[in-house]
């Protein structure tokens, strides 16, 4: 029945529809939601575009990377370093956090090309790993205690500072990454993901430049993550290095994958449910924990396409 | 998930004896005690995913998780017996054998529910549902500790030898022996006996063993008992040696085991045992170079393992070998 209901959204025009209308839905809903079911709305926000960024390595190349968080610490830790240590603009630090995250996609992504795919998995857990214990280690980010005192940013006067602001915030930079999720994967360059995510050999020989496509998923990858970094640190106003551990990576990792690899409705329905999820059980305490991870091993063993999988084959 | 987001375990690997103002050759022994106390447990762990990459060509990111267990089944059994044998050598030694067992036998069970179903689907699926079953057992475990340090009490005394100023205490001494003892075993049961025959024969050709009445499943089912049964065996030791035990302390150790099994050459029994041992030196030494320190131990250690799978994927004793075409 479940499926009907996915072939029945299936179908573009009815998916526009169902996106404008969630769309204009959170768009209102501040209205009705206090404070603290806005501040978990805004954290689910940040996964949908974490999720969709991280969708275009695993789901869309096919490459399994435990180590998005690295691309999310880069982007924070970027506009932190340069606002609170060099005291510059929050929107001109933009640019460089870009920059350094897309150098980031381009380091990690440059020597694990090579790898077979569980390998590929643990090289891209050891960066993160590498990057979270050298901002633990380095003067610059503020070692273990991080970097506090973020300002917050000005756009032409007005000082976004609100937990309403930065949900909006959050809800353009959602709706911002899932219209380029939907470009990109109906770009030429989609296509080429595709084609190597099925068969790498026969793209090969079909002239798709094997290397380049799968440094540009990395890269794309990057600059999502980078910017849910980028106004993660804006929102808290705080980083420190735990906020980027393994179990980060993981989060997003098993949103883009509950949901549906590739398939961007689902994604976005695996970063709601990831948040959601465990708020719905906090009356269970410390047992919630445990029993998201049962289900996350259930829904793994009944559906392993996941929850709204996708079709193109 | 809030689980992991706590400081991590003052893990006290380099338990200093080492420090300044010791003579060189001193200092240069003791790094060597150190390392091989340090390399027996990423051996032990490492021989498991090594073994288990073997058979099913699966990266068992449980595996840590599943030396967590270990230890905490062998605190379990400790507490039981210490009423009748006292927390001594005894009952330490029957400790890690209850705990060998018993996760040993958990061992198979996940290899049952989680990972037989999920043998013919993509490859990215099973690492998934692997990374599941970690996070059942960790928070598992955090529910029942509620995330606390759990004291892991011992009489074992704290007696050792002393050379000079070199100290080997009697715990370093018999871990290691009980590791070696354990991998002498383990290399006889492969080398030697029919089940480890067949343990080879199905890590070379599945399909193939299956039509020579090789019983695969079985195969695969006692691999993962005894690559289980050594995480639970180090698991045990570590919490007797470094004293405290927390649901947390299997990641990092896991990572670093089967880097330690990567260095050897994954897939290769021998080469865990020495990649785990040149470890667990690298470390020991390290840490006493002064511009790496103990701060960067770790991120020196992801720097081999992205080197080696970089420049040498097949590690120094594995075969190479092409991934599907």
């Amino acid at each position: 029945m479940i499926d009907r209901l996915y072939a029945y959204f299936d179908s573009p025009r009815r998916q526009t529809i169902l996106l404008i209308a969630i769309v204009v839905l959170m768009a209102l809903a501040p209205l009705v939601m206090g404070r603290y079911m806005t501040t978990i709305m805004t954290n689910a926000l940040l996964y949908v575009v974490l999720a969709l960024g991280l969708n275009v390595v695993v789901g869309y190349a096919g490459l399994l990377d435990l180590g998005y968080a690295a691309f999310f610490a880069v982007g924070a830790y970027s506009i932190g370093i340069l606002t609170v240590q060099f005291d510059w603009n929050f929107w001109l630090a933009i640019p460089p956090a870009l920059v350094a995250a897309c150098i980031a996609g381009v380091i990690i992504g440059g020597p694990t090309l090579r790898l077979r795919s569980d390998y590929l998995a643990i090289v891209t857990l050891g960066f993160g790993e590498i990057v979270r214990f050298g901002a633990r280690n380095l003067e610059i980010t503020g070692r273990a205690t991080g970097l506090s005192n973020i300002p917050e940013p000005n756009f032409f006067g007005y000082v976004i500072s609100s937990y309403v602001d930065f949900y909006y915030i959050f809800l353009l930079l959602a709706i911002v990454a899932v219209i380029a999720s939907h470009r990109l994967y109906h770009s030429r360059l989609g296509r080429a993901w595709l084609y190597v995510r099925h068969d790498e050999d026969a793209a090969e020989a079909m002239g798709i430049n094997r290397v380049r496509v799968k440094l540009a998923a990395y890269v794309t990858g990057s600059v999502f993550g980078a910017f849910g970094g980028i106004f993660f640190a804006a929102n808290l106003g705080a980083i420190s290095p735990e906020s980027f551990s393994f179990e980060q990576s993981v989060l997003v990792l098993m949103a883009v994958i509950l949901g549906g690899m590739g398939k961007i409705p689902g994604v976005i329905l695996g970063a709601f449910i990831i948040i959601l999820g465990p708020e719905l059980l906090r009356n269970l305490g410390e047992l919630r924990l445990l029993l998201f991870a049962v289900v996350m091993l259930l829904i793994m063993l009944l559906r392993p396409s996941g929850i709204w999988p996708e079709r193109r084959h | 998930m809030p689980a992991g987001l706590t400081a991590p375990a003052p893990v006290r690997f380099n338990a200093g004896y080492g420090g300044l103002g010791m003579p060189a050759l001193e200092t240069f022994l003791q790094a060597i005690v150190n390392g091989l106390v340090l390399g027996s447990f990423y051996a032990l762990i490492a021989l498991g995913y090594t073994m288990i990459f073997g058979v099913i060509k699966l990266l068992n990111f449980a595996h840590g998780d599943v030396y967590m267990v270990g230890a905490f089944v062998g605190f379990g059994a400790l507490s039981l017996v210490s009423g009748v044998v006292g927390a001594g050598w005894t009952g330490l030694f029957i400790a890690i054998l209850i705990s060998m067992v018993a996760v040993g036998f958990l061992g198979v069970i996940i290899q049952r529910v989680a990972y037989q179903p999920m043998l013919s689907a993509p490859r990215l699926s099973i690492l998934i549902t692997a990374l599941a079953v970690s996070l059942v057992l960790q928070n598992g475990a955090l529910s029942l500790t509620h995330g606390k340090y759990t004291a892991f009490r011992t009489d074992l005394g704290f007696g050792g030898f002393e050379f000079g100023r070199l100290f080997i205490s009697h715990q370093a001494m018999v871990l290691v022996a009980t590791a070696a003892v354990l991998m002498i075993a383990l290399e006889f049961f492969v080398s030697r006996t029919m089940y480890g025959r067949a343990m080879r024969a199905v890590s070379i050709d599945k399909d193939m063993c299956r039509l020579m009445g090789i019983n695969v499943n079985r195969v695969v089912a006692i691999t993962f008992l005894i690559g289980s049964a050594l995480a639970a065996a180090a698991g045990t030791m570590a919490g007797a040696y470094y004293g405290s035990i927390w649901y947390f302390m299997g990641f990092l150790i896991g990572l670093k085991a089967f880097t330690a099994a990567v260095i050897g050459g994954i897939g290769s029994i021998t080469g865990a045992m020495l990649g785990g041992l040149i470890l667990g030196m690298l470390e020991s030494f390290g840490t006493q170079i002064p511009w790496i320190g103990s701060e960067w131990k770790d991120v020196f250690t992801f720097a081999i393992l992205i080197l080696v799978l970089v420049f040498k994927p097949t590690g120094l004793l594995g075969k190479s070998e092409v991934e599907r075409m």
